[in-house]
């Protein structure tokens, strides 16, 4: 892994990006990168720029100033659509997804396959069939628990909805997933089924930029840990350099990043 | 009741659910009044005609309704719309070619939506709200429009086409119900666009942060509403060869029963256009047995309001699961 011989393959690199809010500088340049397949955390007290951050690159609120490149490209992204067209998806802490709908449904929400009967399909009829044999082709890929893609999501417990919206970001072809503190809301045992799911999705060579409050999922999951302080990155580690202790004194700024 | 709540059976659950309850409802009313009304021609083919013939406005309101509570908003402005559009139909029927006319009023209907709809999300408030107040300025508009007066209408190929005509024993109203049933259960259940507005009901912000136009979805629910309503206010103006600004005046209490009964959340989220359909023929069975039984109109509206408490009661149950 020593840089000299290998120039790093970057899925994702930010540049001195800015963003203000108002009179308020939320963002006063940050740069780091994201090899492909790498998980990376990004770490930071509230207020630190976390949000601002993801929202930049998932397009929700493009940068004042500064680069975003993927695969070494310079890219504008100027909405959520254009961030899923560079193959950026997010997984948002909420759960979002609706519980009224079937696994199959919910990986295919706003990305629905269509009826091949141009007449079918100008009505926007929807090839149920077809949805549901990929539904089930994409849960094995991820070696989900999820009983069924018949399964209504109201039915499933809180890791398994995450790792449907997991699935569904994958299922599309993401080369990197943001994941907005997707253990939140879940219990121990729920938690450690997304952290590996973390683990397996980065195995197979997708991107992770994982925010995260708990410092031993991002130990046990990330390969690097990125430090927000007051819209600057503060420190930017390799995880096997590091003791948690130090790093939650990176995040309170107790401790400077050498 | 471990027995109940644990050990119940995939089977017995399957029979159990909410979305048959307007079904086993339906069932168990023909079944009272068939045997309280023996002596009438209740329990008559010609009579169940006859209240599909009387229930196809609501029938087609409660369709339409249901798109609205799908994506989580409501509208009460239906009434008033359904006299709107037949006043507007009714006063150029005899000026310009029916279809025109018959064009205009559903026109008034979606154009009604459409402002509703926008409104709502414009100042971002409660439809309920925005649809109470254009519930008022359109009834008075009704009103205001004919001077209360009532417009005859006698053109012939408009009342055939639009309730009075009939194929041997089956109304033109049953090819109606048919056609909104299956209009209906095939946009939300088997387009994208009917998922849509079930993901935007079921869960907004998700659906946002998927790219879904939520906005639109929501405009055009409402849109689909007022141009059910308008349809309702044309089977009307069809069915009584007239037009009148009290049409569908206390109709908005029984289609929203209608569709509540019939498994659809007020929430949004979860609907059933087969569930309001059957819903609407439980609510005019109900009125149907309960005139040959030789109650008021009063009685009725209290049984109605009753149905609407009771499928909420239930209904409420299923969504805090």
């Amino acid at each position: 892994m020593t840089a000299e011989y290998h120039v790093p393959d970057n899925a994702l690199e930010v540049r001195e990006v800015h963003k203000s809010f108002g009179g308020v500088q939320a963002l006063k340049g940050v740069s780091f990168s994201i090899l492909k397949g790498e998980v990376v955390g990004l770490l930071g007290d509230n207020g630190a720029g976390k949000s601002t951050l993801v929202r930049c690159i998932s397009g929700v609120h493009p940068q004042d100033k500064g680069e975003i490149l993927i695969n070494g490209q310079e890219v504008d992204i100027k909405s959520p659509q254009d961030a899923r067209d560079q193959g950026i998806e997010t997984v948002f802490q909420d759960l979002a997804v609706i519980p009224n709908f079937d696994v199959s449904k919910n990986l295919f929400l706003n990305r629905e396959i269509l009826s091949s009967n141009p007449i079918l399909k100008f009505f926007g009829w929807l090839n149920h069939k077809e949805m549901s044999r990929q539904s089930e082709i994409a849960l094995k890929r991820l070696n989900s628990r999820i009983p069924s893609f018949r399964e209504e999501i109201k039915n499933l417990s809180g890791g398994q909805r995450q790792a449907v919206s997991i699935a569904r970001a994958v299922n599309w072809g993401a080369d990197i997933v943001i994941m907005d503190e997707p253990t939140a809301a879940l219990g121990v045992e729920q938690a450690a089924q997304v952290n590996n799911l973390i683990k397996l999705i980065s195995s197979q060579g997708i991107s992770v930029l994982l925010i995260s409050h708990n410092i031993q999922h991002v130990m046990e999951v990330c390969h690097r840990a990125v430090v927000l302080r007051h819209g600057r990155a503060a420190a930017n580690v390799r995880i096997e350099d590091i003791t948690p202790d130090d790093l939650v004194g990176l995040i309170t700024g107790a401790k400077r990043a050498a | 009741m471990t027995f109940l709540s644990e050990t119940r059976s995939p089977v017995f659950h399957k029979i159990l659910n909410r979305e048959y309850f307007v079904y086993y409802a339906l069932i168990l009313v023909i079944a009272f009044f068939a045997v309280v009304l023996s002596e009438t021609a209740f329990l008559s083919t010609p009579n169940f005609m006859n209240i599909i013939r009387q229930t196809t406005p609501i029938t087609v309101m409660a369709v339409g309704m249901t798109f609205a509570l799908a994506v989580g908003h409501i509208d009460l402005s239906v009434g008033s719309v359904v006299a709107l559009s037949a006043l507007v139909c009714g006063l150029l029927v005899d000026v310009v070619p029916w279809p025109v006319a018959v064009f205009a009023g559903l026109s008034s209907g979606l154009l009604v939506g459409l402002i509703n709809g926008v409104l709502t999300e414009w100042l971002k408030v409660s439809s309920l709200l925005i649809t109470l107040g254009s519930m008022g300025v359109i009834s008075g508009v009704a009103r205001v429009l004919t001077n209360l007066e009532s417009i005859p209408i006698t053109n012939d190929s408009f009342t055939y086409i639009f309730g009075s005509g009939s194929f041997g024993p089956v109304s033109v109203m049953f090819i109606w119900t048919l056609l909104a049933l299956i209009l209906g259960w095939i946009f939300l259940s088997k387009t994208r666009f009917g998922s849509h507005l079930l993901a935007v009901g079921g869960n907004p912000t998700a659906s946002r942060a998927l790219g879904i136009n939520v906005v639109k979805v929501k405009i055009t629910a409402m849109v689909i509403a007022g141009g059910a309503a308008a349809m309702a206010g044309m089977l009307y103006a069809g069915r009584l060869h007239g037009a009148r600004y009290s049409l569908g005046e206390a109709d908005l209490l029984t289609v929203i029963a209608a569709v509540a009964i019939g498994g659809t959340s007020l929430f949004g989220g979860r609907a059933s256009v087969a569930g309001a359909v059957v819903g609407s023929w439980l609510m005019g069975v109900i009125n149907n047995g309960l005139i040959l039984w030789g109650f008021s109109t009063n009685e009725q509206i209290i049984a109605r309001g009753l149905i609407l408490i009771v499928a909420v009661a239930i209904g409420v149950k299923e969504d805090r699961r």
